[in-house]
């Protein structure tokens, strides 16, 4: 036992030597948890952000123009003057995504109390703007509207008030969404591919046989790769969220960090277990790199961290719990946004620890069997 | 005016002067100056990393000219038209066994590929063919996949490519290397044959067995870059006063070289110990329906040197692989020590050093490094770790470098650091695979001494294979193995003596034509000279020459199982994932209420949300603290709270508010959580206002009547899909065109683009067709799987869709291409070319933010970008119903894209090395 320690730790530092002459790796590293969070957090697009619209207006009036003035950046970029006959050709050709049309005599029928319409196109194909996009336009107009005729006449206001407040994150600002589900993503990325690129490194170098004749057994290697890559993955990660979230990007971060350094370990027990497992199934790196492409986009699109989960078709939510990154960005999300403790994330922790035993028993079986067929 | 100067001088094939060239810092030729007989066979001898490969290389205008002139075939190789008008005459073999060939095809497909680059009509072709193979006794396996040959006929094989344009100058880089004995002197008889009926072709061989080079008719002896002496064999001779072509290299060696050589003279085995160190006992090694290693058996005894002597692939390493536990055998049993070799079994694996056939130690770690991790490894106790270390350093000579990284050592060196690891913690029995390949002969002379040290000084048994027959007469006894038969076992003196032959190498010849290893091939009668059918290369483009690449893609692809399922099925599998994953569509969010109030009013608001298909309705909350607490936890998105009363003010026409808490953790889901709920509250409110408090609704209507377009419903996947399909079709046919040209730069096929006579164009054009096709296959597939999965319409015109994609995946293909040029490792360009269309497709063309909204150089790349006008057509058929009338202009702007990415990539495609 205590020479199987030995080995790991031996093993384990010279996977770290390895991965330090490495300039190439050590720059993926540094990139994907500094450079990369910085991007996602500060170029995350807003929801409505320069949204491109036009308006034809008919009515040509000081409520018209009242309106026409109150788009403005950085939800709106200024609105252009179009005609009605130029609309569908604009719409089809995807130059605006919203066109306001105000009618003839829309002052006088609104002061008149007819309660005349403006009518709003929307091109729905530019799906994330059209439905917030829309509300924004909606109640720009009514409020410019209301606060026109109640210059003119007292109107009467709404009987029942909606208060609306968005907890957490109470200006519902972007980039603390994106930095941190980036940092998430960070993990899962880098530390497959550290672990399988050192591995499949090994094999092309012929290291790995050398290994085999000594007094180490493939458990012992499996291991050490796991240990050394997860770990420095975990240092980069508190990294991550230490310097480049909570200072570089002033995001406030709520719960405990500690607790989301420890379901990232469980993640990486997972994560880096895959790798090997990839890596016994890829004969090279460049195949290596084609797998990736495969099983790198829906792990991190379809576990709930780009959108929300139950919004998927039930099928996918449910294949998707086998994945655990699914476990892991729930986990994250309870305790990085909502501060949520040890006792709302542990049925998660528990699926992380489940999921990456599993995978870890596999890969071994699959790694000694790849070793054997050489 | 070179041309009469030739005209002159006409035994002369090359002329160099001052020819310098160099890797980085390591200076490969240093200042050469030879003139190269005409119309002989010119030996270029020397060890591995003299720099024979790189003047090969340089004459056949595969390599740049860095400085001075290389003069071939009467004209300059540093001006391309003279190489475009010479490369059809010079035929170059590299190094490395199959390393121009394509190793997927059959021998069949191999030749017709090359016969079709140099222009020959379909039954000149065949004729060709047939002749060569009969000739090489290759035709019988006219369909075996190139792969699948033995080392000897892969050279043969090669040989076959390369003259199958009656080549004026044959340039062989070590063919012979790893082959067999009967193979190689076959290999030479063919060449002789072939030399024979062509006598005014021109033969320049490299190579490092010194004997093979004694029959040829003249020699440069190279060394560190430099020429050490050049003339016929029988003028060295005279020259350094020796017998054999080695002994004479040695001589030639500059002072400091052989300053420490001294002739490896082996003492007698002591016989003194009979017991047996290792025995292999019927051993069998069978993978599928290839047996590699067919009942095996011998015995070694403690402290004997015993090699084992065979080609590549004839079993050697696979036998020593099952004696060292790391493969287990299909049958038979392996004894070491006297007992069966258990694999699990750790504590036999201390006893046992091994040193594998390439130089396999981390060459990231420093040499004391690797010598300590093994030391560690093999559990030497940690207080006699330093002294093992600093004894091993010593004794191998590696004192100087112990902070070195191996890659910095010369070949020699790192072997003995191999060695020195092998050796660390004390080891009974060594096993060496090939352990001096590639060593130049005073390294590996010194190499030698050491293993005859530890074996008469620390009676260590030696086990180790080689292929130089002078090696294996240094050892007590060998076994000569071939297609996984050990022929023979016995001392070197008695194998010679039961022959009856003259040398090692004539036993083991006989032995292997006793075993059936003759091929016939030396039967069949050459004649290769039909000058009047060989048609002139066609200069300028030429569709053949582009065919015959388009072909040879496409066969390479069907036959590699990762790429051509990413090439059919990637698309299909991405697209459904991103289909479903990137929703915008919010649903089924789960909402609680804190309803103070319980009147009919407050609970018929809640009816409101819970029977909305947006929301599902949780356990109503208790408290504030509650709201707190469970939206924590992620059980709910939404919370209501509805304040004392509620209804009773309401009635009283008092004014009142609702609060509402809205999970802001995703930023995107809350706003449109915030606009579900707004909407609703007004849709509660002109109900409430019209039936039950009978007031006028007309004022809480909104002013906005909005009308969704095209996509009423605002259904997420009728916007999504037609967005994802441009991006797919940009990204995985770019990736698969970009690895088609830089695999074979890894692999080494890349060659052919350089001594051939395709064009840059015709080369890339040819590797585009096949992906071009496959695209719009996945392109079409998408299109059925958008229609019919996620019933997306398809509202407009199918054929104007068809053609922007045809335009597009052009395009796509041609940014692989273009991708391709600046990358060297297949890794990098799976990285290059996924970043180099993601990036555009995703943030600049429009896919999530329109181009219009766009500032600064990303607003540049979206007004250009052919992603931006195929993202538009793809939404505008889809959706909008659009014809090619309206999209004609878009296809127009994205044509134009197309030559120019294609010819960017020509142009910086390079037509030869750098």
């Amino acid at each position: 036992m205590q020479h199987k320690l030995a080995n790991v730790y031996r093993l384990g530092v010279k996977e770290l030597w390895s991965l330090w002459r490495d300039p190439m790796m050590l720059l993926l590293i540094l990139y994907s948890f500094s450079a990369n969070i910085y991007i996602a957090g500060t170029s995350m697009p807003e929801t409505l952000h320069k949204a491109p619209i036009a308006v034809v207006d008919e009515d040509q009036s000081g409520l018209s123009s009242r309106i026409i003035s109150a788009f403005y950046l950085p939800y709106f970029i200024p609105p252009q003057l179009i005609s009605l006959s130029e609309v569908d050709a604009a719409l089809d050709a995807g130059v605006y995504s919203f066109v306001l049309n105000i009618p003839p005599a829309f002052e006088q029928d609104t002061l008149a109390g007819r309660s005349p319409k403006v009518q709003l196109s929307v091109d729905a194909t530019r799906i994330s703007q059209a439905f917030s996009g829309s509300g924004y336009i909606e109640q720009i107009v009514s409020s410019e509207i209301s606060e026109f005729s109640q210059r003119q006449r007292l109107n009467s206001s709404l009987p029942v008030d909606l208060v609306l407040r968005a907890s957490f994150n109470p200006n519902l600002t972007a980039s603390w969404f994106g930095s941190l589900m980036e940092v998430v993503n960070g993990v899962t990325m880098i530390s497959i591919i550290l672990t399988g690129a050192a591995l499949i490194r090994e094999r092309e170098h012929g290291t790995i046989e050398h290994l085999l004749v000594m007094p180490v057994t493939p458990g012992e290697i499996m291991v050490s790769k796991i240990l050394s890559m997860g770990l420095v993955v975990l240092v980069a990660t508190a990294f991550s969220l230490m310097v480049m979230i909570k200072i570089v990007l002033a995001v406030p971060v709520e719960g405990s960090v500690l607790l989301f350094l420890l379901c990232t370990a469980l993640q990486l027990f997972a994560t880096t277990s895959m790798g090997i497992f990839m890596a016994t199934v890829a004969r090279s790196m460049p195949q290596f790199g084609l797998l990736l492409i495969l099983v790198l986009l829906p792990l991190q699109l379809l576990s709930g961290g780009m959108t929300p989960r139950e919004s998927m078709p039930d099928l996918i939510q449910i294949i998707m719990l086998a994945a655990p990154n699914t476990h892991f960005v729930s986990a994250s999300q309870a305790i990085l946004y909502r501060g949520a403790g040890l006792s709302v994330v542990w049925p998660q922790m528990l699926a992380l620890l489940l999921i990456g035993t599993l995978l870890f028993s596999f890969s071994l079986q699959r790694f000694r069997k790849s070793l054997s067929a050489m | 005016m070179t041309c009469e100067l030739v005209a002159k001088e006409p035994a002369t094939i090359a002329r160099l002067q001052q020819v310098q060239l160099s890797y980085g810092k390591t200076k490969a030729l240093d200042g050469i100056s030879l003139a190269i007989p005409a119309g002989v066979m010119v030996g270029l001898i020397g060890p591995d990393g003299v720099g024979k490969s790189s003047l090969l290389s340089l004459l056949s205008g595969a390599r740049v000219i860095q400085q001075g002139t290389v003069q071939v075939l009467g004209g300059d190789m540093a001006s391309s038209s003279h190489r475009d008008a010479v490369c059809a005459d010079i035929a170059y073999m590299p190094q490395g066994l199959g390393k121009n060939l394509y190793l997927t095809l059959s021998v069949e497909e191999n030749l017709q590929f090359f016969a079709r680059l140099f222009g020959h009509k379909t039954a000149e072709r065949r004729r060709r063919i047939d002749e060569l193979t009969k000739a090489t006794g290759l035709y019988k396996f006219l369909q075996r996949p190139a792969g699948k040959l033995s080392g000897g006929m892969k050279q043969k094989l090669g040989l076959c490519c390369a003259l199958i344009h009656d080549p004026k100058l044959l340039i062989l880089d070590e063919p012979t290397t790893g082959v067999d004995p009967l193979a190689r002197s076959q290999f030479w008889q063919l060449i002789q044959k072939i030399r024979q009926n062509s006598p005014q072709m021109s033969v320049i061989v490299a190579t490092a067995y010194m004997d093979e080079a004694e029959g040829f008719d003249w020699l440069i002896a190279m060394n560190a870059g430099q020429v050490l002496a050049s003339g016929s064999p029988a003028e060295l001779h005279r020259q350094t006063k020796t017998q054999a072509l080695e002994a004479a290299f040695i001589q030639l060696l500059p002072e400091s070289a052989k300053q420490d050589y001294q002739a490896v003279v082996v003492p007698p085995l002591v016989d003194g110990d009979d017991s047996i160190a290792i025995e292999a006992a019927g051993l069998s090694m069978v993978f599928g329906d290839f047996k590699a290693v067919d009942n095996v058996s011998f015995q070694i005894k403690k402290g004997e040197i015993f090699g084992f002597l065979g080609s590549n692939g004839c079993g050697k390493s696979t036998t020593m692989k099952m004696l060292t536990g790391l493969l287990p055998a299909t049958s038979g049993q392996a004894l070491l020590f006297g007992q069966t070799l258990n694999p699990d079994d750790i504590s036999t694996r201390k006893r046992v050093g091994y040193m594998s056939q390439a130089f396999s130690l981390y060459s990231e770690l420093t040499v004391q490094q690797n010598l300590e991790l093994h030391a560690r490894l093999f559990h030497v106790p940690a207080g006699q770790i330093s002294d093992r270390v600093a004894e091993m350093s010593q004794r191998f000579g590696l004192q100087q470098v112990a902070a070195l990284l191996p890659d910095n050592l010369p070949l020699g060196m790192r072997q003995r650091l191999s060695l020195a690891v092998a050796m660390v913690h004390q080891p009974e029995l060594l096993i060496l695979d090939e352990p001096t390949s590639g060593v130049d002969p005073i390294a590996r002379d010194n190499f030698w001494q050491l293993m005859i040290d530890l074996a008469r000084q620390d009676r260590v048994t030696i086990f180790i294979s080689t292929h130089f027959m002078n090696e294996a007469e240094r050892c007590d006894r060998i076994s000569l193995m071939h297609a996984g038969k050990v022929l023979v076992s016995d001392t070197p003196a008695q194998i010679v003596a039961n022959q009856q032959a003259d040398n090692l190498e004539q036993a083991f010849i006989r032995y292997l034509e006793q075993a059936g290893g003759r091929d016939n091939s030396t039967e069949g009668d050459i004649n290769l000279a039909p000058a009047k059918t060989a048609e002139p290369v066609k200069k300028g483009f030429s569709w053949q020459r582009l065919w015959s690449f388009t072909q040879r893609e496409s066969l390479e692809l069907r036959r590699d199982p990762i790429r051509s399922a990413l090439a059919l099925l990637g698309s299909l599998v991405l697209m459904l994932f991103i289909g479903y994953g990137i929703t915008m569509d919010v649903e089924d969010l789960t909402f609680a209420v804190l309803d103070q109030d319980q009147s009919v009013l407050s609970q018929n608001y809640v009816l409101n949300l819970s029977g909305s298909r947006y929301f599902i309705e949780k356990p109503p909350l208790k408290s504030q603290q509650e709201i707190d607490q469970r939206m924590r936890s992620g059980d709910i998105t939404l919370a209501i709270e509805i304040p004392h009363g509620f209804g009773r003010d309401l009635s009283r026409g008092q004014q009142v508010s609702v609060a509402a808490w809205v999970d802001g953790s995703m930023p995107n889901r809350a706003e449109t959580i915030k606009g579900y709920v707004q909407g609703m509250h007004l849709h509660w409110l002109r109900i409430q206002a019209t039936e039950t408090l009978g007031t006028d609704a007309s004022s809480l209507s909104s002013a906005v009547e909005t009308r969704f377009r095209y996509n009423p419903d605002v259904k997420s996947l009728v916007a999504m899909v037609p967005a994802v399909i441009p991006l797919l079709l940009l990204m995985i046919p770019a990736v698969l065109t970009a690895l088609s040209v830089v695999r074979e730069k890894e692999l080494g096929s890349i060659i052919n683009l350089y001594v051939t006579p395709v064009s840059r164009l015709e080369f890339l054009l040819g590797k585009q067709l096949p992906y071009i096709a496959l695209a719009f296959i996945n392109f079409l597939l998408m299109l059925v799987t958008a229609i019919t999965l996620f019933n997306v319409p398809l509202t407009g015109s199918f054929w104007a869709l068809s053609l922007s994609a045809l335009v597009f995946v052009l395009f796509s293909t041609g940014f692989g291409l273009f991708a391709s040029t600046f990358t060297k490792s297949q890794i990098a360009a799976i990285l290059v070319s996924v970043l180099g269309t993601i990036i555009p497709a995703v943030q600049f063309a429009g896919m999530i933010t329109p181009v219009s909204a766009l500032e600064g150089a990303g607003r540049l790349i979206g007004e250009i970008h052919p992603a931006s006008f195929f993202l538009t057509i793809s939404r505008g058929v889809f959706s909008k119903a659009l014809q090619l009338s309206d999209i004609y202009p878009a296809v127009l702007h994205m044509a134009l894209a197309v030559p120019v990415i294609i010819l960017a990539s020509a142009l910086l495609l390079k037509k030869q090395e750098r």
